[in-house]
């Protein structure tokens, strides 16, 4: 029972951590259309910004932390104005192909500068963090995560459901020529979801790097590991995202905990599999509002 | 001439992809406070007239190849919506167009795009007094609201980026015929009450004409009559093709033979 709960609590621990991983895709694809293969990087540039600044740099951890999420941010509008705002207008395939060559462009750059070895983090974290229940342990770490990964659900919650921007990026995701019409500065749109998605990238980046140490191939893959998240959410739902993440980490570590340590990896591709043979539009789909 | 001119459209041709033609000359005015109906058949080139001004030809792959669109003085053809939302011009799309999952509330306030961070308590305010019945709704999702309800939304959506020039595209599309009667009066209220000057694209010509100070028929990309709304009215060709009476004002006979030759004239 004990090994069950332990396996439990892990699993949503890293599905949230997945979960987070895939809202800033969500976000792009919501707005634009544009499936960002990207992503993985994102996460690994986030944090190994949070590497330089913390660990060489010597800042106390707090500064290095709100600089690296600033500096994601600038980074993600400078991808959108620079890549991706040529190509408004082109065909999708296109501006997806584009986000691919990024990606590698990405990775080669920072296995440039950082080699293809696991960096590692100084423990920082506070050990009065740490929870216990029994035999069931949660470390620090997680739940630090669990701490800022809702404050940040929060904030963006508050963002989209009420503030004036957050409204003009959901009309754009809504009706994009209605959004026209109105004067919605769509080009600001793309500009503010690819920030957004960089800063919450950088963030689940960070968080991933303390937990299985700052390595350019580990982290880039979880761009990967974010499509059976988000396929499993439906593509366009925030919600579902988060849904998915949960399941994803759930399944993962009960088949390792239960069946086979090396199915671990592969399961959340079968699901994914399954789920487009069964559900092509994704468990929590937006559900389209038919006018008869 | 000059300053009590809104806007002025010079004889303008609108290509798409750089091959379809679909306006061949378009000339037409239209006065500070006016109302000005464009009516005209399906194909006609309406709706194309709208975008050229709003500058939604742009995303269509559609552009101003001749001629020029003057608002208050300042030319504004091939502009950005964006630059031209700012100045004043706005459009309402053709068949609603709202934002499905935005609560109604939430929809009017997507029209407040072009003064992003100005305060709009007020034009909330307004809004709801032209249509209470949006009100009633405002949490609601637009993707639940009612054909009638819809239009409101989207005229009161409008009204929120305060247009000095509010296009509007067959606001009676698919209305019963009490709504329509409803949504025009309201129009023609918006217009004396608001001074807006509005520019109406409609096929029931019999409700554009009666709110209406001037009025101009098109077809085939072109404008074949132009006249004050009550001249238009009582022109026995707009009788017949566009308020479905022939010229004795009984019901029009399909036999008619006479009126393909009639029709052939304007082309």
């Amino acid at each position: 029972m004990d090994f069950f709960l332990q396996l439990l609590v892990n699993g949503i621990s890293l599905g949230f951590l997945y979960s987070l991983s895939a809202l800033g895709f969500v976000m792009i694809f919501k707005s634009s259309s544009v499936l960002n293969f990207a992503h993985g990087e994102l996460l690994a540039i986030g944090a190994f910004m949070f590497l330089v600044l913390s660990l060489w740099a010597n800042l106390p951890i707090v500064l290095a932390f709100a600089l690296t999420l600033i500096g994601s941010f600038t980074l993600g509008f400078i991808i959108e104005r620079f890549f991706l705002r040529p190509l408004i207008g082109e065909a999708l395939i296109q501006v997806i192909m584009l986000t691919l060559g990024i990606s590698y462009m990405f990775k080669g750059l920072l296995l440039f500068v950082f080699g293809g070895d696991i960096h590692d983090f100084p423990d920082f974290l506070p050990e009065g963090l740490a929870l216990k229940w029994g035999a069931v342990e949660l470390p620090s770490v997680y739940v630090a995560t669990f701490i800022i990964g809702i404050i940040f659900l929060i904030i963006f919650g508050f963002f989209f459901k009420y503030s004036s921007q957050g409204i003009y990026m959901r009309s754009v995701a809504d009706n994009q020529p209605a959004a026209l019409s109105l004067g919605v500065n769509v080009r600001r749109v793309f500009a503010f979801s690819w920030a957004i998605a960089a800063l919450v990238a950088a963030m689940s980046g960070i968080v991933l790097g303390i937990v299985k140490g700052i390595n350019v191939h580990e982290l880039s893959s979880i761009g990967l590991k974010v499509f059976p998240v988000v396929i499993l959410g439906g593509l366009d739902s925030i919600g579902g995202a988060i849904l998915g993440g949960l399941i994803i980490g759930l399944l993962e570590t009960f088949t390792g905990g239960y069946v086979s340590t090396s199915l671990r990896e592969i399961i959340p591709f079968i699901v994914l599999v399954l789920i487009l043979m069964v559900r092509p539009y994704g468990l929590f789909g937006l559900v389209e509002i038919e006018r008869v | 001439m000059g300053n009590n001119i809104r806007l002025l459209i010079n004889n303008i041709s609108v290509v798409y992809s750089d091959v379809i033609q679909v306006l061949k000359g378009v000339s037409l005015t239209i006065k500070k406070g006016q109302v000005v109906s464009l009516l005209g058949s399906n194909g006609a080139g309406k709706t194309t007239t709208l975008k050229a001004i709003s500058g939604l030809l742009k995303p269509e792959n559609g552009k101003v190849t001749e001629g020029s669109i003057e608002y208050d003085g300042e030319q504004v053809q091939n502009s950005s919506p964006e630059q031209i939302t700012r100045k004043g011009i706005i459009q309402v799309l053709e068949g609603r167009q709202e934002f499905k999952y935005l609560t109604v509330e939430e929809n009017l306030r997507v029209g407040t795009a072009t003064r992003w961070g100005k305060s709009f308590q007020k034009d909330l305010e307004l809004v709801y007094s032209y249509f209470p019945a949006l009100l009633a709704r405002k949490k609601s999702l637009a993707g639940y609201c009612s054909g009638g309800e819809l239009q409101m939304l989207v005229i009161g959506r409008a009204l929120m980026a305060h247009p000095r020039l509010l296009l509007l595209d067959e606001p009676s599309l698919g209305l019963a015929p009490l709504l329509v009667k409803e949504i025009f009066r309201i129009i023609r209220r918006i217009n004396q009450e608001q001074g807006t000057t509005l520019m109406v694209v409609e096929q029931n010509a019999n409700m554009a004409l009666q709110i209406a100070h001037h009025g101009y028929v098109m077809e085939n990309g072109k404008i074949v009559m132009e006249s004050n709304a009550e001249d238009l009215r009582e022109n026995p060709d707009v009788k017949e093709f566009y308020l479905g009476t022939a010229a004795s004002g009984a019901l029009k006979s399909y036999k008619e033979v006479k009126a393909y030759k009639r029709r052939k004239r304007w082309l």
